[in-house]
């Protein structure tokens, strides 16, 4: 049984932003699949909830005329898994929801709360950084759009204003053009569980497959929050497709991350894993661009 | 002379056929009989069966591991809408009780031990009951229990059996003031002089065990009410009859006063084989005149404050000759038993006993003990400390393999146990064996041999390995406890029988195979047996429940006596209505036949309808009988695994696995499979990823849920392989022996072995996961 104060159930947007205005303090319900968690376990006792479930327009993934891909936020984990247009543009995005908790999970989990939880180990959070996804918040107020890669803001914290709800999440055609990615989430078992790390890698080969015209790569439980290898990805602009490219990668994504000691995972094991999967997502990446490497 | 020559006729048309080729029923791959209503959802579990007045109680659990609860402020909690009652460790009876789910002993000195209250004032746990509330509403409890203030005095944790053997100024107990629950020793031979021949060889090895849960699916349940004069508690329970007698004395009421019913339940796995939530239930309805209190523990509750597999930590010492023959052997284990005895020291007894049985040769002498700390109690789970010292000992075969350069399949033939053995210390014999076939079948299925010596001489980031390992398991705890068991038969008017056990099916598949006994030496086809799964103390007869691997060897002797009971009786009824002496009459397919002979003379169903509404001779045709077993024998298996080792990502993965059984007669294959796939599983998980964690500091169980307790799912087990040699073993029923924990034995340690052949790692703890290969493959400058 859920000990809450108040259930209100929008109908429209319009309604959802009301909700939020009148009782900003009041959670936004979307599947439920983290918030029903933590009320069982106490954690938000006595709480009111605006659920959004049944609003439609806020549901599924469209590609706009200038190639922007806007996957709106309730859209199930399910459905982004198996979008036509997500696995012909971003498929490891796909791929990386399909790796969370099991079928039930999936229906009923929306890529929106994942990342407006705000947790370092959310599956689609590490991916969508790493294609720099842009979100559109609004509030009665009027629109904001905020890069992706801003919005954590500390562990389970982010940059969401209480009248504000997450009405769409954006990647640019530049972002997913003529690139490639990879995702490896390392967990402790192949279903049900949450990452001990995930990364995610992807890469613009240049014409010829060899060299680097950018690398993106991102970390999930390497940091309080999932961020992205900005010194890595600075050295590796330009380099040679070889073996030399994966050592340097694995020297310098210590420099980018912050993995901390739980008693789920020792920092010194996360770091080994941190430059191993940037190692090996990265010669995926590669591969699927159509390069080819040797270590 | 007439005689000959028929008999020579009787030879040529019926050759003589052993009892397990004259049975028909028996060894046949038949559905459960509760498939059909466990699938569609008609069979009922505690929880089904909750009147909707029930009021709900919630324990409130204490936030310290060691210490004295000195009071507590309810006022805030008492001003909560819908709550019914308050109840401390203040106001519970001041009776100690035991829990653990053994036969009664009369003799004083082998009883178990009685150290807890219904609700604790002295606390030995994080989670100790010391509290509970009863309200109308679940959510109303739960506010209740928040609001509860508790002022304690505070000792430090002792969590680990060094911490708590160092730290003896205020016992856990004060019974116990060195901490120790009980120790033994036992020597078979004199280890100090056979040490001393010439050209010994010398391994010696510490490996430890963690601690683990059983994950059965229902949480601990139970509803208490009373009714007539008696406390009436539905639980979900192994050992209906037992816990009856523990709320018995927990309440300190006659037995008689108790009735326990027993519905189906979801799993048990040994943690129900212990009085978990039903003494303290059967307290708290008396608290409100007799109306229904449920008491469900969550997930959490049930990983955290039920019970656990016991952690155990052995030093092994081996000395054998250079053809590999052990001379003397040596156990030295600590078992790690939480705040609370429980089975206690039962189990390492049993896993030190099991030490010897495996390998009888030489001088061996074995040491235990039983230490309390303050982590979660330890009781009985699949197998009651044998995955403990298979780990340890199997283990360290293949490191005496490693020291030697001997084959581990060749040590282990020349030193197990041997047919006809006979254990020195509890007289229990080894009637049958079919354990070399188990490691021949085993070996040929994985080409282990071959494989081993190719996997030794690898290099490189991904690498495979072999392994196995191979055990022995008592059928029943005969002669160290008591083995009885009763069974009802009762005719109906149309030819078919109600069967009723004491024993519990317990999703085990205990009530197919009892069905399939019971129709087997009736004569009847399995249709015609109604088997009444549910227990009810009041009209149940009596049997201990479910645990050991004991059902279908002990419970289906009870089967079997009054099965061939009640035939008598039908026949007795038969014979007169044919006019025919009964010994000359027999049952075939529900019909009444003579001896050896096909024809109906009259069906079963005739005579039951006569014999119930005869105006001459009514009689309402029933059997009940007890089975005292004063008997035992051997079950063997092995394991053997082919694994994948990823060493920069410190993963195993098990690309083939089988285990191969011999438990004498299989009484159905498809169940039998059924439960190998499930110890496997769960062996799986003891090798692999399972362990319960707990905060150094405070003592608190961190992992207590299913997503941070790392059961494997569907989708992280690979395909499992069971096969089974069948050896008709003497002293079963019907040729079988033990197979219900078994299967869970060999996994572990043959994994680990797979990892050392894989990358000459020796990890001596199980599970393999993979935080701990990191540390291990660094140390081995693999990574």
């Amino acid at each position: 049984m859920y000990d809450f104060n108040a259930l209100y159930e929008a109908n429209t947007l319009q309604e959802a932003l009301e909700l939020k205005a009148t009782y900003p303090h009041a959670l936004l319900l979307a599947g439920g699949s983290d918030i029903l968690i933590k009320l069982r376990d106490g954690k938000y006792t006595g709480c009111d909830l605006i659920s959004i479930y049944t609003l439609d327009e806020l549901r599924g993934v469209e590609l706009l005329d200038d190639g922007t891909i806007v996957i709106k936020p309730l859209t199930s984990f399910t459905d982004v898994a198996q979008n036509p247009i997500l696995l012909k543009y971003v498929p490891t995005l796909c791929e990386a929801v399909e790796q969370i908790g099991a079928p039930q999970v999936r229906n009923i989990g929306t890529i929106g709360g994942n990342i407006c939880n705000g947790v370092t180990s959310a599956d689609s959070a590490t991916t969508l950084k790493a294609y720099d996804a842009m979100l559109v918040i609004e509030s009665q107020k009027g629109k904001r759009i905020l890069p992706y890669l801003e919005f954590n803001l500390g562990p389970g914290k982010v940059d969401l204003k209480e009248d504000e709800i997450l009405t769409a999440i954006t990647i640019s055609k530049e972002s997913y053009n003529a690139t490639y990615g990879h995702y490896i989430k390392y967990a402790k078992r192949k279903a049900m569980d949450i990452a001990t790390l995930g990364c995610s890698v992807n890469v613009t080969l240049s014409g010829d497959k060899s060299k680097i015209e950018r690398l993106r790569i991102a970390f999930g439980v390497a940091a309080p929050i999932p961020v992205r290898g900005i010194n890595t990805e600075k050295e590796t602009q330009g380099h040679p497709v070889n073996a030399e490219l994966l050592n340097l990668i694995r020297e310098r994504v210590l420099d980018d991350v912050t993995p901390r000691d739980s008693w789920r995972a020792s920092k010194e094991f996360r770091l080994h894993l941190i430059q191993e999967l940037a190692v090996r997502a990265t010669r995926e990446a590669i591969i699927k661009g159509g390069g080819s490497i040797d270590d | 002379m007439l005689s000959e020559p028929n008999q020579t006729k009787l030879t040529q048309k019926m050759p003589i056929l052993t009892l397990e080729e004259m049975m028909s029923i028996v060894g046949r791959s038949l559905n459960r009989v509760d498939a059909s209503d466990k699938v569609t959802g008609k069979a009922k579990y505690t929880g089904d069966l909750v009147t909707p007045n029930t009021l709900v109680a919630k324990v409130l659990h204490s936030t310290i591991a060691n210490g004295v609860v000195k009071s507590f402020n309810l006022d805030e909690a008492w001003k909560v809408a819908g709550v019914v009652d308050i109840v401390t460790c203040f106001d519970v009876p001041d009776i100690a009780f035991p829990t653990a789910g053994h036969p009664w002993s009369t003799v004083e000195a082998y009883q178990d031990i009685a150290d807890r209250k219904l609700l604790n004032t002295r606390v030995r746990l994080y989670g100790d009951d010391i509290a509970a509330v009863i309200a109308e509403t679940e959510i109303a409890a739960q506010r209740a229990l928040k609001k509860i203030e508790v002022t304690y005095e505070e000792y430090k944790p002792l969590l680990t059996i060094e911490e708590a053997l160092a730290n003896t100024e205020i016992p856990i107990h004060d019974e116990f003031p060195t901490n120790i629950v009980k120790s033994h020793k036992y020597e078979i031979g004199n280890f100090e002089e056979a040490i001393k021949a010439p050209n010994l060889i010398k391994v010696e090895g510490e490996y430890e065990t963690p601690i683990v849960k059983h994950c059965h699916i229902e949480p601990a349940i139970s509803f208490a009410y009373e009714e007539a004069g008696k406390i009436v508690v539905v639980s979900s329970t192994q050992i209906p009859h037992i816990v009856r007698r523990v709320c018995s004395q927990a309440l300190g009421l006659p037995i008689g006063k108790i009735r326990i019913i027993k519905p189906y339940i979801g799993g048990g796995f040994g943690n129900r084989q212990d009085a978990l939530t039903e003494p303290l239930n059967a307290y708290l309805t008396t608290r409100v005149r007799g109306r229904p209190v449920k008491l469900e523990y969550t997930r959490e509750e049930t990983f955290a404050f039920t019970r656990v597999r016991h952690a155990m930590h052995f030093k092994i010492t081996s000395y054998l000759n250079r053809e590999g023959d052990f001379v003397a052997r040596s156990v030295k284990a600590y078992s790690n038993q939480g705040g609370y005895a429980s089975h206690a020291h039962a189990l390492v007894a049993n896993a030190i006993n099991a030490f010897r049985m495996m390998y009888p040769v030489g001088a061996i002498k074995g040491e235990a003990y039983t230490v309390y700390t303050n982590l979660a109690t330890a009781g009985a789970m699949r197998a009651y400390g044998i995955p403990q010292i298979s780990f340890a000992l199997e283990s360290h075969i293949d490191d005496i393999a490693k020291v030697t350069g001997l084959d581990p399949i060749a040590i282990r033939k020349r030193n197990m146990m041997k047919l006809g053995y006979v254990d020195p210390i509890t007289t229990i014999t080894c009637h049958s064996t079919g354990l070399e076939e188990c490691i021949e079948r085993g070996e040929k299925y994985l080409n282990y041999s071959e494989k081993r010596e190719k996997y030794s001489k690898q290099s490189g980031a991904i690498r495979r390995g072999v392994g196995m390992s191979i055990f022995c398991y008592k059928s029943c705890v005969y002669p160290i406890n008591l083995e009885t068991s009763a069974c009802r038969l009762v005719l109906n008017q149309d030819g078919s029988a109600q069967l009723q056990m004491g024993a519990t099916e317990i999703g085990q598949g205990a009530d197919t195979v009892f069905t399939m006994m019971a129709a087997e030496t009736l004569g009847f086809t399995i249709d015609k047996i109604h088997l009444i799964s549910r227990q009810d103390t009041d009209v149940t007869p009596y049997d201990s429940g479910a645990y050991g691997s004991r059902q279908t060897y002990v419970g289906g002797m009870s089967v079997k006596k009054t099965a061939e009971k009640f035939k008598a009786e039908i026949l007795k009824f038969a014979g007169k209505l044919l006019k025919r002496d009964p010994w000359d009459l027999d049952i075939v397919e529900n019909q009444v036949v003579r001896k050896n002979k096909k024809e109906p003379l009259i069906s079963v169903a005739d005579v039951a309808i006569e014999a119930c509404y005869s105006l001459k001779e009514s009689i309402h045709i029933a059997a009940e009988e007890t089975h005292h077993c004063s008997d035992n024998t051997y079950a063997f298996g092995v394991c053997f695994v082919e694994i994948e080792v990823d060493i920069p990502l410190c993963q195993i993965k098990v690309v083939d696995i089988i285990n191969v059984h011999d438990s004498g007669k299989i009484i159905n294959l498809q169940t039998a499979t059924g439960q190998v796939h499930g110890g496997m599983s769960m062996g799986l998980g003891y090798g692999l990823t399972e362990y319960l964690k707990f905060d150094p500091k405070t003592g608190r169980m961190l992992n207590d849920n299913l997503l941070d307790y790392k059961l494997m799912t569907a989708i992280d087990t690979p395909e499992l392989h069971a096969d089974f040699v069948m050896p008709y073993d003497p002293t079963g029923p019907y040729g079988n022996k033990a197979l219900g924990e078994p299967p869970t034995i060999p996994v572990a340690p043959a994994l680990r072995n797979a990892l050392l052949n894989a990358t000459g790692v020796a990890v001596n703890s199980n599970p393999l996961n993979p935080q701990k290969l990191f540390y291990a493959f660094k140390e081995a400058n693999l990574i």
